[in-house]
């Protein structure tokens, strides 16, 4: 096992253990039944999150290509998952308008199989679009994006025969615990990270930098930013699957444009073109969105009453999307690394200026 | 080593290329200069495949390279240095060269290429953590000279490699690409530099609105009075 790899395994392994001793849920850790605390749940939102997070860091932050479809891709996860997963009964009680078709009702595959097909599934879907899409120059990739994670959902809504339509699903099965969810989550950022440090991480990079220039040097630029799509959506099928299975329940109307933006948000908050800067900002995205869930629900204090508005988080979001464009256009990590020298250095700046200010140094 | 025949290029209804051929004999330095908007970059631009041509074959040691993809071209042996540099602002130095070499597989060979690299630009070593985007002007045209080299190719192409440098730095350059030529590489060269460039050529072609209109040893054009009057400036004819 390489050094790198160890390093990791170390840090993931004392992260999982903070936030779960901070979270009084050293059980659910350990996979114990009552584990579904809601501590642990925003755990496991974080860790879906960073996978959705990295994986469309890698094509608009890495590769300089504006892929606007992780909730299409995502869709297509989620009920692969779900239609892969319920056993034929559960599939039974749900399909009660319109049976599902025969070979997915008696299908039922383990879980770990199902999450890999989702995936699969989601990056097949990402090269119909991405053939077509990535050999033109210019932003059609956007664009191509945006009318096909539409068209999936509509395809979602009305092929009730084997989607449910707009019912959705119920009952899955929550198989995922923090295994899973953290698990994956260090996969996908071990395998990113590889493939970001390797020679054709460095192309991806070039292309971003300068299309024609990065084709002078040989680059076949079709080739790499279709991989570049394709390994993201993979891992945005992935992410979904495990939305469906953390959820249990899933229906077209979750897979709207603002999840794009949500994911989107959390990449540009990061920096486009930084692993752990996805990662920090998919965990700062995520407990927020659940702080401020207080402005959407209804108080009543004393005899006055304040109405919540529903949807008014997405309004904080993308106002604050549009700050961090503005003032931050670099995001928290611009394009660098979160890495222990980079943190000492920071405390040590952070705390000459405490001792400038006059303030006790600690 | 390099050929071209009857080349025609257009941007649309811009003909921008009408018929040249020309020769770039192996271990020779040949010139291409010519007023702006010539056709120089377009005919360089043509010969990597970054353009597709109307008409006319491009031979690399005898075999039709004409329309194939860039990446092709590049395994093949032709690299470019770009007008206006294009080095990779955001990547490293060391990311940019290592990026020269993307079509080479032996990582011995690369890094004894990249020593050789580091030898002839030691500022580029002194650098190699530096973004590329920090380096000043003078330094990105080593970069991208030196990322050009790192894919050792049989043909270099350059297309004004001391475009908006000082004096100074113009020689420094010059001097650099005679150092490459004496490591036995092919050169192409385009210059609005007229006496720099004819001075270092064996064999030099002159462009106008898309056509040679003269050709000779870099010596005989220099001796040419059309060429002291329209290309090095009247004033510079007595001195
Ligand atoms: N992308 C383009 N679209 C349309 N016309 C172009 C394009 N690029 C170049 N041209 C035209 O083609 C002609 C030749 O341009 P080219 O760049 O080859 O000239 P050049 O000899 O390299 O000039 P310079 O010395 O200024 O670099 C010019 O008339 C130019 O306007
Ligand atoms: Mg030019």
């Amino acid at each position: 096992m390489s050094r790198f790899l160890k390093r990791d395994l170390v840090i993931l392994v004392l992260a999982a253990v903070v936030i779960a001793w901070a979270n009084g849920d050293l059980e659910g850790l350990l996979g114990i039944p009552g584990w579904q605390s809601y501590g642990v749940r925003i755990i496991n939102m974080c860790a879906i999150n960073a996978i959705l997070a990295l994986s469309l860091n890698l094509v608009n932050g890495f590769t300089g290509q504006f892929s606007l479809g992780h909730a299409g891709f995502m869709a297509l996860g989620a009920y692969t998952t779900a239609l892969l997963t319920m056993d034929m009964a559960a599939k039974d009680r749900v399909f009660f308008m319109t049976p599902l078709v025969e070979p997915l009702r008696n299908l039922t595959l383990p879980f770990l199989p199902s999450l890999i097909l989702a995936g699969l599934i989601a990056g097949l879907f990402s090269l119909v679009v991405g053939i077509p899409a990535l050999r033109l120059r210019g932003d059609y990739l956007g664009i191509a994006t945006l009318g096909f994670a539409e068209i999936i959902r509509l395809i979602i809504q009305n092929v009730r025969k084997v989607t449910n339509g707009a019912l959705g699903l119920k009952g899955i099965p929550q198989v995922v615990n923090l295994w899973w969810t953290l698990g994956s989550a260090f996969i996908c950022y071990l395998m990113l990270r590889n493939l970001i440090n390797s020679s054709y991480g460095r192309a991806l990079k070039s292309i971003r930098e300068n299309e024609t220039a990065a084709q002078a040097m040989g680059i076949d630029l079709f080739k790499h930013k279709l991989l570049s799509f394709f390994i993201s959506s993979f891992w945005a099928g992935v992410g979904g699957g495990l939305l469906a299975s953390l959820l249990t329940t899933i229906d077209p109307v979750q897979f709207k444009f603002h999840l794009t933006f949500q994911v989107l948000l959390m990449v540009v908050l990061g920096g486009m073109g930084s692993l752990s800067g996805s990662i920090i900002a998919a965990g700062i995205v995520t407990y927020l969105m659940e702080f401020l869930r207080i402005v959407e629900e209804t108080h009543y204090w004393g005899s006055i009453t304040i109405p919540g508005i529903p949807g008014l988080r997405m309004v904080i979001f993308s106002l604050a999307l549009v700050l961090v464009v503005v003032w931050y256009p670099k995001g928290l990590m611009g394009d660098s690394e979160l890495t222990a020298q980079g943190v000492k250095a920071f405390l040590g700046r952070f705390r000459k200026t405490l001792r400038l200010k006059g303030g006790r140094p600690v | 080593m390099l050929e071209i025949i009857d080349l025609h290029v257009s941007y649309g209804a811009i003909k921008a290329v009408q018929g040249i051929s020309l020769k770039v004999p192996e271990g020779k330095i040949i010139a291409l200069i010519g007023t702006n908007g010539a056709g120089k970059s377009t005919t360089l631009r043509t010969i990597c495949g970054l353009l597709k041509p109307e008409s006319g074959r491009i031979l690399l040691e005898g075999q039709d390279i004409t329309g194939l993809p860039t990446k092709d071209i590049v395994r093949r042996g032709i690299s470019m240095v770009p007008e206006g540099r294009h080095v990779f602002p955001d990547l490293t130095v060391y990311e940019n060269l290592m990026l020269g070499a993307y079509i080479r597989t032996d990582r011995k060979e690369i890094e004894e290429e990249l020593e050789e690299v580091y030898r002839l630009f030691p500022r580029l070593k002194e650098r190699s953590q530096q973004l590329a985007g920090t380096l000043s002007g003078g330094e990105q045209q080593m970069l991208a000279l030196g990322r050009a080299l790192m894919a050792d190719p049989k043909v270099l192409l350059m297309d004004e490699p001391s475009l908006g440098l000082a004096p100074v730095l113009v020689q420094e350059i010059f001097s650099l690409i005679r150092r490459i030529h004496e490591r036995g590489k092919t050169l192409l060269l385009i210059e609005q530099n007229a006496r720099a460039a004819l001075t270092l050529a064996h064999y030099a072609y002159v462009l106008e609105t898309g056509r040679i209109v003269m050709e000779g040893t870099g010596a005989d054009l220099l001796k040419n009075d059309e060429v002291r009057r329209i290309y090095l400036g009247e004033g510079e004819v007595a001195g």
